[in-house]
């Protein structure tokens, strides 16, 4: 498949990811030869076949709901990388 | 003698018999790391003073009676892809260069729990993605036997390590032969074990559906013990089960073993070489009383890029939580909140972490979802299958660890699918969630040591680990030691 600008700034922006010029354009190149490599499951035939996202039929896995001792907030904060009064500092996000 | 020269459990054994003491045993380590370090770079972070003051320690539980595990007190090193309460954990990314995490993960804790010394934390690919170590973002690792070559990925400061013997084991993570590629790379003995029989609680996740923890070790013994003491279910990680843990590796015949040789995985694109010292250690294990059996596979051509489309798609949707708010990297000057998290995102990960990523989210964005992630899952049903039918002629597989040995740094610099094809037969072990084991099974032309694969069904453990260990009592394969560099035996 052809891969457009436009499809590479839609998958930046999923990713969150920001490219430069030249960025973009390994990007491109990248990406086409990626997905080029991955099209070769289309030579393979799954009609009817179970898709399988684990391995093991472990579902459901339950525990009592009890209150018990969690992480203090000091030790939650302390990789912030900008923290006030007990909280994450980020950037005004209303006006 | 030089303790250096020990296995784990010989070296346990002198530290139980007080033959060696455990702070002995840690210096020995850490004069080897220091002479060795600058040329093979094993090593993100060493703990020296943490490491002699918990030998301390270990020494004192040992002599009063407390510690009494086999590996109580043997120096060892933990990949920096798991969670070390109080040390820089970093996946070898600016992302997290400055991350200290606040716990421990379970393997580790398990460890520790038997008598462990942690020298430190082993260099990797960036968060685990790679085949060569050399996405680090603090530099790629050195091979032992060839310090111009890889030393595999993404555990490869733990394969080097343990090659170099700067610790006597070391934990690794395999999510699509990163524990098993290095091991062959660096002529070590490496297992994953089969999908759920680890907790993965503390290890920073990659592709979680494939993830998994297990040893790199000098022998299939030592693999047994450490694989024995992180085993089993718990509550913190919802996918582990309780397996049987392996007991200690029976060094007996083979007799009636079937041994099955899958001839897809002896095709094109394999090196000579490999494809002679496979098929050498194929008849040792007949020489022990084990039969061949020929079986198929034939969705292995289908497997690695199946598998990039999982792993990738995982990935894009696991690491969607470095954002620069909670922890890890943060850049200064931004403009509002969305601005924050691209610009942290976009400036904390490496080149091969955004490629995978951005591949991930395609695979799982909206009009291409059906044809590229659920189309691969339907591959991994099928990959599923394909073994399945194997092991109801076979009891174990034996393949190559990898199509090649270790290769020059930046050989893959400028294409990286033909890195990704290195990765054809370890990938679909974790696609099945099998239990694969590496080997040493001798050496190319050039010297570098070439890795046998033994693959088991579903919570077969010890059958692989029997099987390496009657392999290793009759080759020494695994006994060889490299240069690091130096010249002549260092």
């Amino acid at each position: 498949m052809e891969i457009t600008d436009g499809l590479i700034a839609y998958v930046a922006e999923l990713a969150h990811l920001k490219l430069d010029d030249a960025q973009r354009a390994k990007a491109r190149d990248d990406l086409a030869r990626m997905i080029g490599y991955v099209d070769q499951l289309a030579e393979i035939d799954t009609e009817g076949v179970e898709p399988m996202s684990h391995v093991f039929p472990v579902k459901n896995v339950f525990r009592e709901d009890e209150v018990r001792e969690s992480m203090d907030r000091e030790a939650i904060l302390k990789n912030a990388p900008e923290k006030k009064d007990g909280c994450f500092v980020v950037p005004r996000t209303v006006e | 003698m030089n303790l250096l020269d020990l296995s784990a459990l010989e070296l346990g054994a002198k530290i139980q018999s007080r033959q060696i003491r455990v702070e002995e045993a840690v210096r020995a380590c850490l004069s080897r790391m220091e002479a060795l370090e600058g040329v093979l770079h094993a090593f993100v972070t060493v703990t020296p003073e943490a490491a002699l003051e918990r030998a301390r320690d270990v020494q004192r539980r040992i002599d009063s009676g407390e510690l009494t595990h086999p590996l109580a007190g043997v120096p060892m090193a933990v990949k920096d892809v798991f969670s070390t309460k109080g040390v820089r954990t970093t996946c070898a990314s600016k992302m997290l260069s400055e991350y200290v995490p606040v716990f421990d993960a379970t393997a580790v804790k398990k460890l520790e729990a038997i008598g462990a010394v942690c020298l430190g934390k082993t260099n990797m690919d960036e968060f685990a993605m790679g085949s060569s170590t050399e996405s680090s973002f603090f530099g790629a690792t050195r091979n032992p036997w060839d310090p111009a070559r890889v030393p595999g990925g993404s555990s490869g400061g733990s394969a080097a390590a343990v090659a170099a013997r700067e610790v006597f084991y070391a934990l690794g993570s395999d999510t699509g032969g990163s524990i098993r590629q290095p091991a062959s790379f660096c002529g070590v003995t490496g297992i994953k074990p089969t999908y759920g029989a680890v907790s993965r609680f503390g290890l920073l996740a990659y592709a979680s559906s494939l993830d998994q923890i297990g040893p790199i070790a000098l022998d299939a013994a030592d693999a047994a013990a450490v694989t024995a003491a992180i085993m089993g279910r718990d509550a913190l990680d919802s996918t582990s089960v309780d397996a049987p843990a392996p007991g200690v590796p029976r060094g007996d015949a083979l007799d009636g073993l079937r041994v099955g040789i899958p001839e897809d995985y002896f095709g094109e694109g394999l090196q000579q070489e490999v494809r002679a010292r496979v098929m050498e250690a194929a008849h040792v294990l007949e020489g022990l009383g084990a039969r061949l059996v020929p079986v198929r596979m034939p969705v292995l051509a289908y497997a690695v890029p199946a598998y990039y489309v999982l792993a990738c798609a995982e990935a894009s949707s696991n690491l969607s939580r470095y954002d620069g708010v909670k922890l890890g990297f943060r850049p200064k000057n931004t403009q509002g909140l969305h601005d924050l998290y691209v610009a942290a995102r976009s400036e904390g990960f490496g080149a091969e972490v955004r490629r995978r990523i951005m591949l991930g989210a395609f695979a799982l964005s909206s009009g291409y979802y059906d044809a590229y992630y659920k189309k691969a899952l339907q591959v991994r049903t099928l990959i599923k299958r394909g073994f399945d039918a194997c092991f109801e002629q076979a009891d174990v597989l034996l393949t190559p660890a990898a199509p090649t040995t270790a290769y020059p740094l930046g050989f893959h610099a400028e294409d990286p699918i033909r890195m990704y094809l290195g990765d054809i037969y370890t990938v679909s072990v974790n696609m099945a969630g099998l239990p694969g084991l590496v080997m040493p099974c001798g050496f190319d032309a050039e010297g570098l040591p070439v890795g046998a694969q033994l693959i088991g069904r579903a919570f077969g453990e010890q059958a692989l680990l029997n099987c390496a260990h009657a392999y290793q009592q009759h080759t020494s394969w695994h006994r060889q030691r490299p240069l690091c560099g130096q010249g002549k035996e260092a």
